[in-house]
């Protein structure tokens, strides 16, 4: 079993992830098995929660290190490498540039691959562990929600994942970001098709005290053609603790981290902040994925 | 008059009702480039009494089968696919838009890992006439022919 994307799998299958790792505990449930990370870009949570997660189940891993270190560096084909790694490991994690890169590891071998982000495509388990963050703070069903997602929904993977995992749920989302980094016309047509009620929007004043759910991501500096220009984006969509006085009490704040300048240090202390609980929530999903694909 | 443009063919496939000005497309979605052995034959701008303008290509000793012909209808969705044997019309097959696509188009998306050295070929899905790429989910959005691989 691969675990592509997340619009590839259906209600049932997520659900049962986030109740597995509701449950899930320390193990030698994956003693002798190994797991291979293979991270062509920088990673920091997933690389180490998967590594913390296979370990927590028994099992080892083992990680390609760095591009500059490895064969990539040579010229090989991922189709190669992954063959190549098939040999050493029972299951593949794979984080890669190139959009789709995932789906074509998973052709390659027979070891279940795990995506742990393939260009501005898909994060599944990044999306699995905020749905659990989720389900973890508040009290209404994922469908009955109103969702806010935040940013750079342009090139944001996390952003698509959580949008079409939603999505299946009938969660109603409001995306809110500047022009030039509104959703991908693709995602649009995948949410347009399941019926889902979503609108775009300039700004979050408007609709943050309607809100469940806020889901910043950050807005990269690479993407825009100067430097003024991305400082003041960035600064219109900055998470403060004016941003929130007009909040719900109850309303959760997410971010899939790192942070740079999108939420205001000082929101840390309040109630909205779970963040870091989400990044936390990394090592049982993963727990519960690997324990369901190994 | 028509006859008197393009010869019969003995054996082969005749691809009819091509829109005007797609004959060479048409070759590239079947694969007929400048390497080819076949003799090919292509009638543009012909007259029509349905499409006012039609092409016209013709294959010989090559007989195309509906999967291939299903190809035809990315750029030619009226087309009919004629194969001749001894100048006799033995099969002729409709073109309908096929399910999937492989290897014939590119990926527009620059970051698409179809776009790299792998060894794969492209693969397009076909849904309520939208054509997506299955590895990183870009839509085709313009003329088809431009994506001709």
């Amino acid at each position: 079993m691969d675990i592509i994307n997340t619009k590839e799998m259906s209600k049932d299958d997520i659900v049962a992830v986030l109740d597995r790792a509701a449950e899930i505990e320390p193990s030698d449930a994956l003693d002798g098995d190994v797991l291979a990370l293979l991270f062509f870009e920088p990673s920091t949570r997933t690389r180490m929660s998967f590594d913390t997660a296979m370990k927590r189940l028994g099992g080892d891993t083992v990680d390609m290190g760095s591009v500059e270190s490895s064969s990539v560096k040579k010229g090989e084909t991922l189709a190669d490498t992954v063959r190549v790694v098939e040999g050493y490991a029972d299951a593949i994690v794979l984080r890669h540039p190139r959009e789709g890169a995932a789906r074509l590891a998973a052709e390659f071998v027979d070891v279940p691959v795990i995506n742990a982000g393939d260009g501005a495509g898909h994060h599944p388990t990044q999306t699995l562990l905020d749905l659990y963050t989720v389900r973890d703070n508040v009290a209404a069903a994922l469908g009955d929600l109103h969702v806010g997602i935040m940013g750079d929904l342009k090139y944001g993977r996390t952003v698509h994942s959580l949008a079409f995992a939603l999505a299946k749920f009938g969660a109603r989302i409001t995306f809110v970001s500047p022009p030039s980094l509104r959703v991908p016309e693709n995602v649009r047509t995948e949410l347009g098709r399941a019926g889902i009620e979503f609108k775009e929007v300039d700004g979050v004043d408007d609709v943050i005290d309607t809100l469940d759910v806020l889901y910043a991501t950050r807005i990269q500096k690479e993407r825009f053609p100067d430097e003024k220009e991305y400082e003041k984006v960035a600064g219109e969509y900055r998470v403060t603790p004016e941003t929130l006085e007009t909040a719900r009490d109850d309303l959760v704040l997410m971010h899939p981290l790192p942070r740079v300048d999108e939420i205001a240090p000082d929101v840390d202390e309040t109630r909205h902040a779970k963040y870091f609980e989400q990044a936390h929530n990394g090592v049982p999903v993963r727990m519960a994925v690997l324990d369901m694909v190994m | 008059m028509e006859e008197l443009k393009i010869q019969p063919i003995r054996n082969g496939t005749v691809v009819d009702h091509i829109p005007q000005g797609q004959a060479l497309n048409v070759l590239r979605v079947l694969g007929v480039d400048s390497a080819t052995r076949d003799v090919v034959s292509v009638a543009m701008n012909v007259p029509s009494d349905e499409m006012g303008r039609k092409d016209i290509v013709k294959v010989e000793d090559r007989r195309i089968d509906s999967k291939e012909a299903d190809l035809i209808a990315l750029i030619a969705p009226d087309a009919t696919v004629n194969v001749v044997d001894d100048y006799d019309v033995t099969e002729k097959h409709d073109v309908s838009m096929p399910d999937e696509i492989r290897g014939v188009l590119a990926c527009p998306n620059p970051s698409c890992i179809t776009n790299t050295r792998e060894p794969v070929e492209t693969v397009f899905d076909v849904r309520d006439d939208e054509i997506r790429c299955e590895y990183c989910g870009t839509v085709l959005t313009d003329e088809i022919a431009e994506h001709l691989a």
